[in-house]
């Protein structure tokens, strides 16, 4: 009846798992009341929870980010303390089979589910504002997106409680993910959580790929759109040529593991490089995803708090677009040692270092930007300087990591891990907490309290170079990644050093949490009259913040690059239009909601072996998509006096703060 | 598909219709992008049975189990079928409601067929002792004929949604719109079987 689902799936002798899921629990229920006692249920589920808004489902984008980042951390924490104390006769606290559970969840959260959200979060606030849109090409399917994701991470907690996670590395390379070698549940829960918020990932892809190619306002060409603009659409395409293959391998795997096939088993003609290849043909590109829009938020910190035009703006495009391309011919680096051959080796090596060149061009441009400008040393800014020295120094430990001979020693070490965290703490995470500061305001009107920024940042950075700076020593040394128990004292130190590195970026981002509350408190004194709060560039500033839902109550005509600097210095911003027209607008849908409902029914039955349900969760799919499919009541007009009733408010606002 | 697009320019400067002909026109465009994507996934599973296609481990070759005419019998119904499925779209562009019903009835038998043609070849393969798990060759032909056969398979339940649609709605803007995805769907999928046939079936008895 429930497939391998039993009450034994629950892991109740682990004592910390328990406290985990204890916590999550009390978490809910905690809300649940608040929601209760407030009566707010019903204002969640119309404003939030089906709502097509791009802005709205944004924010939840960020805030589900938000909160798998502290749950990505928990696991870091416990990785640090594990290795700086299980030396010798000592076992530390976390076995084996937990450990590899945990490696595992943190980089698969972090990268799929803190990450990539928000990423997409920061993308949808923005990106339509940007380029003076009334929404995405299509909100529904944007809505979908997010719910999609949403049943992912769903899966990927249920895993804590139900069961297991996978026990393979956050990529799953078999033939150890395959049912042979791990034939419990934890692959399973992998490749569900993956392939359904994959899918969600795809359709954001399109959808942004679509938005700003068609929807950019009068006079935006291509050449004058905003540099986050052009990240995002290199980044799409990036996204619509990789997560197919994405889909596809963990397909394939799918079918080794379910219905017995051989594409990456050892035997019958299985060949498990064929995953290795697959799946990095995939990942390589995902890393300029998750970098290629860092580029853009930090181009538009650079400028706007230098109050100076981007240095360089047609080479930053080239460069984007040269890094988006260069992304897929470089997989190969991941995996030198398949032993493919000199030749092979060094092609990929060298289109490796290449990558190099267009990435420099933009470290010059921002540098440049800064030079002779008066640079404001905000949050933001003091990110983007953080980002400067930290990511140059993982560029170059990247480059070595490009030489195969270099590779060949190194590979699979700790310098590895020390490499990548260097750019992806140092650049993703650098740069989405910048965007994260600097795009603040416009989203909830009220800026963040500069104070405690600069705490978190500054704990951030000390933090990063105590945790990762040993993990370079100790690759040199020879200590391989995933270890939970070694025999060598000479690394001990290295690693009590790392952890204490770790306590540090917790007081970072305690501060970061800190400063949300207290900013959200303190909100009426850093209330965001005008919309422009930083003296910004492009037109997500020209409006009121946050923006009234229907964005823009007329479409913008757009003459020079920075489009709302130009408007300012031509005296044509805030002036009041003549008159206003009914504006048309998507109604808001739980047909998102629904269709990712039944999809996680769908994960869930299959991970759990329990035909019957996945079958009632296949047609529930079908049959809400249909009903959606007839749904010919789906969009409304805004009349023209709500629009004008809204939009005077805010004229009358700016007026009296003048 | 089931998608709205809020119009970006000004509601007010361009009538009613031609609002609804710029969003048909993303969504037209969108859909294009999307099949683009899909044609990635294509790639890789075909990618998959390229490395793969000499790895029989003692299993059957292509040569031994395919049969040509059944196949090709297979093929010329599918190919009927993207043919049918453009005078429907004729149809459509004349207005002729009962018309464009009757073509599309007449694919989906066609994509019927296939389909159940496609099931009777893989039964009878499976019921030979020739399943997908008996080597990677194997695996490789099941997915990729399958992940194709899949295809068509949503592409029917679409045609039903369509044919109950116009029957409802007549020839509206919207329903336009919806053909015009569809037809673009059902023609890739013809283009995809194509180099399936090829690829799998001509490539592998030679």
């Amino acid at each position: 009846m429930f497939g391998k689902l039993s009450l034994e799936a629950v892991p109740y002798h682990e004592p910390i798992i328990m406290g985990a899921i204890g916590f999550i629990i009390l978490g809910g229920l905690a809300m649940a009341a608040a929601l209760t006692y407030f009566r707010k249920w019903g204002y969640l589920w119309k404003e939030w929870l089906t709502s097509v808004d791009h802005k709205r489902l944004g924010v939840m984008y960020i805030i589900v980010a938000m909160v798998m980042l502290l749950r990505g951390f928990a696991d870091a924490v416990m990785m640090r303390s594990q290795q700086a104390i299980a030396n010798g006769a000592n076992e530390g606290y976390l076995p084996p089979h937990h450990y590899d559970q945990i490696f595992t969840a943190h980089g698969v959260i972090m990268i799929f589910f803190m990450a990539m959200p928000f990423m997409i979060g920061l993308m949808n606030i923005v990106v339509p504002l940007q380029i003076g849109a009334r929404d995405v090409a299509f909100p529904f399917l944007n809505s979908l997106s997010f719910w999609l994701f949403f049943a992912g991470v769903v899966l990927v907690n249920l895993s804590l409680g139900l069961g297991e996670f996978a026990k393979t590395g956050w990529l799953a390379y078999p033939p150890l993910s395959g049912i042979k070698y791990s034939p419990g549940v934890g692959v399973d829960y992998y490749i569900w959580a993956l392939q359904i918020s994959g899918i969600g990932t795809l359709l954001t892809g399109v959808n942004f790929f679509v938005t700003i190619l068609k929807m950019r306002a009068p006079g935006m060409s291509l050449m004058k759109m905003p540099i986050f603009t052009w990240t995002i659409l290199v980044t799409a395409v990036l996204i619509m040529a990789a997560f197919p293959i994405l889909t596809a391998t963990l397909g394939l795997l799918t079918l080794d593991r379910y219905l017995e096939m051989h594409f990456f088993t050892n035997d019958l003609g299985g060949n498990m490089m064929m995953y290795v290849n697959l799946i990095w043909a995939w990942g390589h590109p995902e890393v300029y995803i998750l970098i290629l829009p860092a580029f853009g938020i930090f181009s538009e910190v650079t400028a706007t708090f230098c109050s100076k035009r981007l240095f360089g703006y047609t080479s930053m495009v080239y460069a984007t677009a040269a890094i988006g391309f260069l992304s897929f011919i470089v997989w190969l680096h991941h995996f030198f040692t398949m032993g493919a051959g000199g030749n092979v080796n060094a092609f990929f090596g060298i289109a490796t270092m290449v990558i190099s060149i267009p990435t420099g061009v933009k470290i010059f441009n921002w540098l440049f930007t800064m030079y002779q400008g008066r640079v404001r040393f905000t949050t933001p800014i003091l990110w983007t300087l953080g980002f400067l020295v930290t990511f140059s120094i993982g560029g170059m430990t990247g480059v070595l990591l490009a030489v195969p001979g270099a590779d060949f020693v190194l590979h699979n070490s700790l310098f590895l891990i020390a490499h990548f965290h260097n750019v992806i703490i140092g650049g993703v995470v650098f740069g989405y907490l910048a965007g994260f500061t600097y795009w603040f305001p416009k989203a909830f009107g009220f800026t963040l309290n500069e104070r405690l920024g600069k705490c978190a940042f500054w704990c951030w950075l000390v933090g990063f170079y105590f945790a990762f700076m040993p993990l370079y020593v100790l690759g040199f040394m020879g200590m391989t990644r995933r270890l939970n128990h070694y025999d060598n004292p000479e690394w001990q130190a290295y690693l009590i050093v790392a952890a204490i590195g770790a306590g540090i970026i917790a007081l970072g981002i305690g501060f970061q949490l800190l400063q949300i509350v207290v900013s959200v408190m303190q909100r009426h004194k850093n209330r965001d009259v005008t919309g422009d709060p930083w003296g910004a560039r492009t037109l997500e500033w020209s409006m009121s913040s946050p923006p009234p839902f229907y964005n823009f109550a007329h479409t913008p005509v757009v003459k020079e690059r920075d489009a709302f600097w130009d408007m300012k210095e031509n005296k044509d911003a805030y002036h009041t239009p003549q008159g206003y027209q009914k504006i048309h607008m998507p109604k808001n849908t739980a047909a998102g909601l629904t269709i990712s409902a039944f999809s996680l029914v769908i994960g869930f039955a299959l991970i759990w072996h329990i035909w019957w349900l996945a079958i009632v969760g296949t047609v529930g799919c079908l049959i809400s998509v249909i009903v959606r499919m007839f749904n010919d009541d789906i969009d409304y007009y805004v009349p023209a006096e709500e629009v004008e009733r809204i939009e005077s408010e805010h004229l009358k606002n700016i007026a009296n703060q003048a | 598909m089931s998608t709205e697009a809020v119009n970006n320019h000004n509601a007010h400067a361009h009538g009613h219709e031609h609002e609804h002909h710029d969003a048909s026109d993303m969504k037209v465009f969108g859909f294009w992008v999307y099949l683009m994507t899909d044609c990635i996934l294509f790639a890789t599973i075909f990618a998959t049975f390229a490395v793969l296609a000499n790895s029989y481990a003692g299993g059957p070759t292509g040569a031994e189990i395919f049969e040509l005419p059944f196949v090709l019998t297979e093929t010329m119904i599918l190919l009927v079928s993207s043919f049918t499925f453009g005078l429907a779209s004729i149809a459509g562009h004349h207005g002729k409601k009962s018309s464009v019903l009757g073509w599309l009835f007449v694919t989906f038998l066609l994509g019927l067929s296939f389909i159940i043609m496609e099931i009777y070849e893989f039964h009878h393969l499976i019921a030979e002792g020739f399943g997908p798990h008996n080597s990677a060759f194997l695996s490789a032909f099941f997915t990729l004929v399958g992940t194709h056969g899949l295809h068509v398979t949503c592409g029917l339940i679409w045609l039903v949604v369509m044919m109950v649609q116009i029957k409802k709605n007549g020839l509206d803007t919207n329903n336009n719109t919806r053909m015009m995805n569809l037809s673009l769907f059902w023609h890739f999928l013809d283009i995809i079987w194509i180099f399936v046939f090829t690829v799998v079936y001509l490539l592998g008895v030679l």
